[in-house]
């Protein structure tokens, strides 16, 4: 995990600027997180939160970031069941309110990212895929997120608000799943988020479409009330929230609320 | 040596049968390890909402796709299973103990790699799922038919080395006998050595079936998930936790338990036990 969290970062340092600058990460490290650091996000937060996990080890050099990343809702319900945890990121409200409910969360979460749907379809196009209208041809095998996890929510408005019927094959357990099934050239199409296109190099385009405004997710995060490491759980949360943690997020393709 | 066995025979019979006190609070602590998580499902069982969650119709059609998807893979497992148990049984050839290891993989392989590997083979872009897709326009993810090849696919194993192992104990001589009296290889195959290794078979149909009916990760990967057509009870309980609902998803359990548990013990009462 963390090695190819580094060689993602590498990666990302040609793309754009990837770790702003060690000196201010010296300034933020206060030498008093120690330990793990457990956080629970969202399955599109994957190549965001390994970067920002080698960010927290720079600055904070005696603690560790590890993390699970999985369906929202499936995170949601490991948290309620007595996950230990530190850090919880959802990729909807909704599901964040789910945790928020079972009184497992310290404070208030807070919104640090939005996301917002792509079209993914393999490298080439081969099924000349435009838009959201040839999600309804039934000759296209298309992947959609199960409607039981956030990016199958946020599927569902962009189809009302085009007044599209999809015709699905599959529907997917989380996001990565259904981009899975792009790069393996299984699906023509996929409703996946567009920060996941771009984490995807090579096998997979992103088209962009109009409706994708109205399929807009909102990201909470929130200190986990149960968390083992509270310390190191605060220090996290307050490294994503940072201009430098956001500035990360926004290089991912993530939106500033 | 005939006089040896002659006399330790009485002395057996003469000894106390039942275990040695010693294995007994291990067994009943491995059956408490395989009972309680049950018992867990059985306590937090939502009993009062159970009806509601098992009459909707998703749960209705998950549950006859899981029970027919499971039998037509049982179906094949015989089909293919059973000519591959007699090659490894009977067969002499070379690099055949690492066919034998080969035919074990689906069981070490996490299902989830299983239905990756059936992509690279049936896939639109596999081995052979290209050219049939190309030349036939067939293509088998996301179908019906992809449930039970995965389901095949991880349970075949458990009924070729059932099966082989019934072969191995079986009387040769009794085939050796039926061919010496004239009988065609395949009629001895059919009358012979398949009465012969039955019970086995059986055994080994019955845990195909189980597997097969439980099995998640393979087919999730390779078939999908869309209700009606590749949602079966295993996917329906984990996208109920996905919802974040598992009340229901534990009682979508206890109906998929209760279903094999009696689908096995009537097995086990008619056709098991009329063949021992």
């Amino acid at each position: 995990m963390r090695g190819s969290a580094v060689v993602l970062c590498a990666h990302l340092l040609v793309l754009t600027s990837c770790s702003p600058s060690t000196s201010e990460s010296d300034r933020a490290g206060t030498g008093a997180v120690t330990g793990t650091v457990t956080v629970l996000a969202a399955a599109s937060l994957t190549e965001a939160f390994n970067t920002l996990g080698e960010m927290f080890e720079e600055q904070h050099p005696d603690a560790a970031a590890q993390f699970s990343f999985a369906a929202s809702s499936e995170l949601a319900t490991q948290i309620t069941e007595g996950a230990p945890a530190d850090v919880f990121a959802s990729a909807s409200p909704a599901t964040m309110q789910l945790v928020v409910d079972g009184d497992a969360t310290e404070g208030e979460p807070t919104v640090f990212v939005r996301n917002r749907l792509q079209i993914a379809v393999p490298a080439g196009n081969p099924a000349e895929v435009q838009g959201l209208a040839d999600f309804a041809d039934e000759a296209l095998k298309i992947a959609l997120c199960a409607p039981e996890v956030p990016c199958g929510v946020a599927a569902e408005a962009a189809f009302t608000a085009s007044d599209v019927e999809p015709r699905p094959d599959t529907l997917e357990a989380d996001v990565k799943a259904t981009l899975t099934k792009v790069t393996l050239g299984e699906v023509d199409a996929a409703l996946v988020y567009r920060t996941d296109v771009q984490a995807t190099v090579g096998d997979v385009e992103g088209i962009d479409f109009p409706e994708s405004a109205e399929a807009v997710n909102d990201y909470p995060i929130a200190a986990l009330s149960e968390a083992p490491n509270p310390t190191a759980a605060r220090a996290f949360v307050d490294l994503v929230l940072s201009a430098d943690g956001l500035a990360v997020l926004t290089d991912a393709g993530f939106e500033r609320p | 040596m005939s006089s040896a066995v002659r006399r330790v025979r009485p002395r057996r019979r003469g000894q106390p049968t039942g275990l040695p006190p010693v294995l007994v609070p291990f067994a009943v602590l491995a059956l408490l390890f395989l009972l309680l998580p049950v018992a867990g499902l059985l306590v937090r069982a939502p009993w009062r909402s159970m009806p509601a969650v098992l009459t909707q119709p998703a749960a209705l059609d998950a549950l006859r796709l899981s029970i027919v998807c499971a039998s037509a893979a049982t179906v094949l497992c015989v089909l293919l299973g059973v000519p591959l148990a007699w090659l490894l049984a009977r067969a002499e050839f070379r690099g055949r103990s690492v066919v034998r290891a080969l035919v074990t993989v689906p069981l070490v392989l996490p299902p989830v790699v299983g239905g990756v590997a059936l992509f690279t083979a049936l896939g639109r872009r596999g081995i052979v799922g290209r050219p049939l897709d190309e030349w036939f326009g067939v293509s088998l993810p996301f179908t019906t038919p992809a449930v039970v090849v995965a389901e095949a696919f991880v349970a075949m194993p458990f009924l070729v080395i059932a099966v082989e192992g019934a072969l191995r104990g079986a009387d040769r001589r009794l085939e050796d006998a039926a061919s010496t009296m004239g009988a065609t290889r395949w009629y001895t195959f059919r009358r012979v050595t398949l009465p012969l290794v039955a019970p086995g078979l059986a055994a080994g149909a019955v845990l195909c079936w189980a597997r097969a009916l439980g099995e998640f990760g393979a087919t999730i990967t390779f078939a999908g998930n869309f209700p009606g057509t590749t949602r079966t009870m295993p996917v329906e309980v984990f996208i109920a936790l996905q919802r974040g609902d598992p009340a229901a998803a534990i009682a979508l359990s206890l109906v998929l338990l209760l279903v094999s548990v009696t689908v096995l013990a009537l097995l086990r009462e008619r056709w098991l036990g009329a063949l021992r």
